[in-house]
């Protein structure tokens, strides 16, 4: 299956109803669509809302109302808009059930790399690093290798961190994986992926308990 | 004493040299009119504290594109191409600041607090010139609070007396920063009314911080 479909429906199964979650640019941002019905989830938006909607229509569009990606946006019945002082507070006080996040690296120790790329553009962190150390679960999706192939589950992050010791669970599209005290855990294997596969394709030790069912999608 | 000016005479309140607080979030918010008459004024060497660089064409990116800036202040630059030359040459000098900390090292500068401590950034490396503090069995990073001499930027509806409303994500680092800066100019979108007919209850930034209030365009 579609890393772009197996990632987010996987994730949105992670939510109960009104919880508060922030979500990264790419991947992330397709949970919203398989959120199971009868649960409401209510997005964070790093510029000061709770309740950020979809694009908005172009021919309704209020310009004083943009997401965190520069895009005119809609707000949810319920939802508020505040200033960074707030939005920011929100993050780092666990208010957040959940940021969800790609990933450049991501290591067996719950360490993240997401923010640059030595030698690459200059961009900055923004509000993940804030994210990463406030929301009270980090949940990566990315697909599980890079476009050469190479396994993006390592067991040593090498590019800049964003967070160290700071992700729960990591979720590609081969498996489920849950960072704990004793290391990186397999939980969950896609449907029609066998561990092997998933070993064969991961840098980072992975522990394989007896039994690992497949993905509940 | 009236607040209300023109831009140009507010924008000619800017000297050379200044440190500022710019409002805005990829340049919403930022008040456009203020910083294209202090193009047209001139004003440089700034050093400025801004969420981010904003686009070249909009916010604080019209200012980097023109030279006029010597120290930025922000938690992202990516929509800036030619910034990285720009430091390269040596022409500016950049401190990248995560989000929340950056907000939050204006606040305590406006609010008369010693500094931040934040668990953000630990075992990265913003850790790397930075003070880590142990305190109740936890590791926090401290920064220092960030005062400006001028703070600049836009709400959406104000008062005789200065009193700010803002609308939507129009906010994010405005209120803040006007709170943080020993001359603070608010460009306002809507006309500005008389004292009182504003609902006390509504207004998000209370005038006593707002020195100089301009209309946008005029």
């Amino acid at each position: 299956m579609e890393p772009r479909i197996i990632i987010p429906k996987r994730i949105a199964q992670e939510f109960k109803d009104g919880d508060v979650v922030n979500l990264g640019v790419g991947i992330p941002t397709l949970v919203p669509r398989y959120v199971p019905e009868g649960v409401t989830i209510w997005l964070h938006s790093e510029n000061g809302v709770i309740g950020i909607g979809p694009e908005a229509d172009p021919s309704h569009k209020d310009v004083f109302l943009l997401d965190a990606s520069k895009k005119y946006a809609t707000i949810a019945p319920g939802g508020a808009t505040f200033d960074s002082t707030v939005s920011f507070g929100l993050v780092r006080g666990g208010h957040l059930e959940a940021t969800v996040l790609g990933a450049l690296q991501v290591d067996q120790e719950g360490n993240l790399a997401n923010w640059i790329v030595p030698g690459g553009k200059l961009t900055g962190m923004g509000g993940a690093m804030d994210l990463v150390a406030g929301a009270r679960r980090v949940i990566i999706a990315t697909e599980h290798t890079a476009k050469d192939g190479a396994s993006k589950i390592l067991k040593k992050c090498t590019f800049p961190l964003t967070g160290a010791h700071v992700v729960d669970m990591i979720v590609t599209e081969l498996a489920v994986m849950r960072v704990r005290p004793e290391g990186l855990v397999l939980q969950e294997v896609a449907p029609g992926v066998s561990v092997d596969t998933v070993v064969k394709n991961t840098d980072a030790e992975l522990i394989v308990p007896a039994n690992v069912p497949q993905m509940p999608i | 004493m009236s607040k209300i000016t023109t831009v140009k005479e507010a924008a000619a309140r800017i000297k050379s040299g200044s440190v500022l607080h710019l409002g805005g979030f990829y340049a919403q918010g930022s008040p456009e009119c203020l910083i294209s008459a202090m193009l047209e004024q001139g004003v440089t060497d700034l050093t400025i504290i801004s969420n981010d660089t904003g686009t070249p064409n909009e916010g604080l990116g019209r200012l980097v594109e023109a030279g006029r800036v010597k120290k930025l202040y922000c938690s992202y630059v990516g929509l800036t191409p030619i910034l990285p030359k720009l430091i390269e040459e040596g022409k500016v000098e950049l401190e990248l600041v995560p989000q929340g900390t950056l907000i939050e090292r204006i606040r305590c500068a406006g609010y008369g607090l010693g500094g931040v401590l934040t668990p953000t950034g630990l075992g990265t490396v913003i850790e790397e010139n930075k003070q880590v503090v142990e305190l109740n069995g936890r590791r926090w990073l401290y920064d220092t609070p960030i005062k400006a001499d001028v703070a600049i930027v836009e709400a959406y509806r104000a008062d005789t007396a200065g009193n700010l409303i803002f609308r939507r994500t129009q906010n994010n680092f405005n209120a803040t920063m006007c709170t943080a800066a020993d001359l603070v100019i608010a460009e306002i979108v809507e006309p500005i009314v008389e004292a009182g007919a504003i609902d006390p209850d509504e207004i998000m930034v209370p005038g006593v911080f707002v020195d100089v209030l301009v209309r946008k365009g005029v």
